[in-house]
């Protein structure tokens, strides 16, 4: 079942995202870190795939992802490992090789066992407020512009 | 990239909650100065600098008569800034759909072994 997705600033330079995914912790885990499993969800929509996702997962080592468009148009990210606590917690840098935000950011992902799945928070940390900004607005949750429709709806659902 | 930069200055005009509640108001309506600063206890000095903010990333216009210049949205730039932030969304909403997937098909089936 799919569950909402919380996405809320935090201070003048984070993002936080919170999903809930029914399945236990060790399994989320190896779905964040393991390429096999990575190059089948992420970023692997609308045409998308993930012919390159190397893990180094130690600290000081290094990953890297590129997605390839069925246009050709092709997409790389990579960054190194900061800390790792297994099946816990991964803290990661992240750089894109065309940025679309200034900098680098600083990812944390965190899963904590709740009742019947997995808690996951992933801590966007940007380098300046303007990089975040242009990430995401945040409060923009309160539903300015007709774009907001699908969070709307997303709302009421939640109620 | 001219398209971020006008992009990032208005995610951060709206980033401030002062702001976003004028631009609220004038989602309204066309309003004065005076009218936008009712609600605050602010200064006018305060106020003057929101509204600059407001007006360097597109988002207000100021009409030039007398000292009212009365301020109107212009909504192309609110909706640019809108659909960025509702990419992104989606983009994770997405992925995460895709992750739900995974992990009960994982669950499901017994594991391969490697």
């Amino acid at each position: 079942m799919s569950h909402p997705l919380s996405i809320r600033a935090l201070g003048e330079l984070e993002i936080v995202m919170t999903r809930r995914f029914d399945a236990p912790r060790a399994l989320v885990f190896d779905a964040w870190t393991r390429p096999e499993l990575l190059k089948r969800w992420l970023g692997v929509r609308g045409g998308w795939t993930m012919p390159v996702c190397e893990i180094d997962l130690r600290v000081g080592g290094t990953y890297r992802y590129v997605w390839r468009h069925e246009s050709g148009a092709e997409m790389g990210m990579g960054g190194v490992y900061r800390e790792i606590v297994a099946g816990k917690r991964i803290v990661a840098t992240e750089r894109f090789d065309s940025p679309w935000y200034p900098g680098e950011a600083l990812i944390t992902n965190e899963l904590e066992e709740i009742a019947g799945g997995t808690l996951c928070s992933v801590h966007m940390l940007y380098e300046t407020k303007e990089a975040r900004d242009m990430v995401l607005a945040s409060p923009m949750e309160s539903g300015i512009g007709e774009g907001y429709a699908a969070l709307d709806k997303l709302f009421e659902s939640m109620v | 990239m001219v398209a971020a930069d006008s992009l990032s200055k208005t995610l951060f005009a709206l980033a401030d909650p002062t702001r976003r509640a004028m631009v609220a108001r004038l989602r309204e309506g066309t309003a004065t100065v005076k009218e936008l600063a009712a609600p605050f206890e602010m200064s006018a000095p305060s106020i003057t600098k929101h509204l600059k903010v407001l007006e360097r990333a597109g988002l207000i216009e100021r009409g030039r008569e007398a000292q009212w210049r009365p301020c109107t949205l212009r909504p192309e730039r609110l909706r640019e800034a809108a659909e960025w932030i509702e990419r992104f969304r989606e983009l994770w909403e997405g992925n995460f759909q895709s992750l739900d997937a995974l992990l009960d098909t994982l669950q499901t089936q017994p594991r391969k072994k490697k």
